[in-house]
């Protein structure tokens, strides 16, 4: 390619530049790092004790359980949901800029402002929750004060402020999908059913997996939300792999914190990179 | 012509049950637009309720109509508090939106521009060391300490520059999407031209680019205004309060004053809230084609 060389790498250098050193670097580091004793300053080298803590210590292990419970959840109630109001949101439905746009605001509101709110209406005796279910004679659990059930509420909000961006990337899906093809099955004599189980999933497939991804990567590093709204409490039981990371670090504790990081990272990869591989394999099947 | 002609004629069968059809039709109307409400407008109407009332009332967390309307006392005890942090806040966010936003579109479209219409392995090498950006979490100590050995920790060219690596990723995705659709019979005329690779993308790419720019603006406006965790990592400090940390001013163990905390949730989304009036369609389409593509 001759005319390469007109695209020259000089255009390239400011971002990557910004790029390697305030988040390759950092990424590269922290795989040695892990493996110390750290003060910023000074660092022993300790081998796997670092990653040896997280295993053992029921503080730090109850981080993974909640992480993927997290990640999966979410991403599953998200495609869920997200499936059943897109096919709502492409229909002839007339409010649906209304609804659409109801739902997608969120994603706008800072997490932090999502989290606080939540927490004030899941309070366990006022929180207007638990107040409208009494109304219908529920005697409403305490959402987040209930270490076995925190981490589920929280969930539960992460899906109510991200359903918007989910829903929206599955619309644009089924409205790529051709006409033509629901006519043919309706010459066919199929109904709708059909024609959701037999065209819309199918064809939006690029889509569902997309959301998949997107959900399980966000999922995976959450830190924001549980920190606004348990602290990772009641005791340890919401805290997840990046709010230890947060705690570690603000405990001074850097090796551990890194370490922390280095298995994030590692879980991401693990999780996300074959899901992505096999989702992207059945695909080309179709 | 003969589709037609069937449905006028079932139209005339079976006009009662197209009434029918409407009835359903109108209550699935009315049930969407309640159900929606209640899930998703409620939470906001409980924040505006809320920062309309006295400390008394809040503390009921309902959300009954305020006994006392108190909305602009609360809006300036809010932005009095703590010797006007509110407003130090602002500055401090908008500073740091604007300026990794000026960075991120400069620096991101050439980069978007090279990784797309360079044809080598290593252009091919460099632009999955990017896209990884949109799936490694950021790892935190490390950041820091790079920061420090630049002297950079707990400044503003620290959280700016962190911002920006963090962005650049998606910003890169959304360039690159757009610039594939940019013939290239465009670049090889200006080459003939003699026109330089700089002067290319100056003079003739970086300016049909502006429909992205401005997704890429109003993306990451969002996601940097409303970043919470990068500014409590990387720019601490309590003469360094960003928007999302003012919220906290307000809460303590044992005394929140609720009418202010909402006043104040209140305050910091309508920002975003201006940007979704204006641009929810550049929004929407922006995040589904950054993400579908990706």
């Amino acid at each position: 390619m001759k005319s390469n060389k007109i695209y020259s790498y000089w255009l390239l250098l400011p971002a990557l530049l910004i790029y390697a050193l305030l988040f390759l670097y950092p990424t590269v580091v922290s795989f040695f790092f892990g493996f110390t004793r750290w003060t910023l300053t000074e660092w022993e080298w300790i081998g796997f004790e670092n990653f040896r803590m997280f295993f053992e210590e029921p503080s730090l292990m109850i981080g993974f359980k909640n992480t993927f419970i997290f990640a999966f959840l979410t991403a599953g109630l998200k495609v869920v949901v997200g499936i059943f109001l897109a096919v709502i949101l492409t229909s002839k439905l007339k409010t649906k800029r209304f609804v659409r746009s109801t739902i997608f605001f969120p994603v706008l509101v800072s997490t932090i402002a999502v989290g606080i709110t939540f927490s004030v209406l899941m309070h366990p005796s006022e929180g207007l929750i638990n107040v409208v279910l009494g109304m219908i004679g529920i005697d409403g659990p305490d959402w987040l004060g209930n270490p076995n059930l925190a981490i589920y509420s929280v969930a539960l909000v992460d899906v109510w402020k991200g359903l918007g961006i989910a829903t929206v990337i599955l619309i644009a899906g089924m409205m790529s999908i051709p006409n033509d093809y629901y006519e043919a099955i309706q010459i066919d004599g199929g109904n709708k059913w059909n024609a959701f189980v037999h065209i819309t999933l199918p064809l939006s497939r690029p889509a569902i997996n997309t959301v998949v991804m997107l959900a399980l990567i966000g999922g995976l590093r959450t830190f924001d939300l549980v920190w606004a709204m348990t602290g990772g409490g009641p005791g340890f039981s919401s805290d997840l792999i990046a709010s230890i990371i947060y705690k570690q670090y603000q405990a001074g504790f850097y090796g551990l914190s890194t370490a922390g990081n280095v298995l994030l990272f590692l879980i991401v990869a693990i999780i996300v990179y074959p899901i992505f591989r096999f989702l992207n394999r059945k695909e080309v099947d179709l | 012509m003969s589709q037609t002609h069937s449905m006028t004629q079932s139209n005339q069968v079976n006009s009662k049950e197209k009434q029918k059809k409407n009835a359903i039709q109108l209550i699935i109307e009315i049930f969407a637009v309640i159900v929606c409400s209640i899930f998703f407008l409620v939470p906001f109407y409980f924040i505006i309720v809320n920062a309309m009332k006295n400390s008394a009332d809040a503390a009921q967390l309902s959300i009954a109509w305020p006994t006392e309307f108190r909305i602009w006392e609360n809006i300036v005890e809010v932005i009095q508090a703590r010797d006007y942090m509110l407003l130090t806040a602002f500055f401090n966010s908008t500073v740091i939106t604007v300026v990794s936003i000026v960075i991120l579109i400069f620096v991101g479209s050439m980069a978007a521009f090279v990784l797309h219409r360079r044809v080598s392995k290593l252009s091919k090498t460099l632009s999955g060391l990017f896209l990884a950006g949109l799936m490694i979490p950021p790892a935190v100590v490390p950041t820091i300490w790079v920061l420090e050995q630049f002297g950079i920790f707990k400044s503003f060219t620290g959280i700016i520059l962190v911002e920006a690596a963090i962005q650049i990723p998606f910003t890169i995705l959304l360039y690159t999407g757009f610039i594939a659709a940019i013939p290239k019979e465009i670049d090889e005329a200006a080459i003939i031209d003699g026109t330089g690779g700089l002067q290319l993308f100056t003079k003739i790419i970086f300016p049909m680019l502006k429909p992205v720019h401005s997704t890429v603006i109003i993306l990451n406006a969002v996601t940097i205004f409303n970043d919470f965790v990068h500014p409590l990592y990387f720019f601490p400090g309590s003469e360094n309060a960003t928007v999302q940390l003012t919220l906290y001013n307000f809460m303590s163990m044992f005394n929140t004053d609720w009418n202010l905390l909402f006043a104040n949730v209140l305050l910091i989304t309508i920002p975003p809230f201006i940007l979704f009036l204006f641009f929810s369609e550049k929004i929407v389409s922006g995040m589904a084609a950054g993400a579908v593509k990706g």
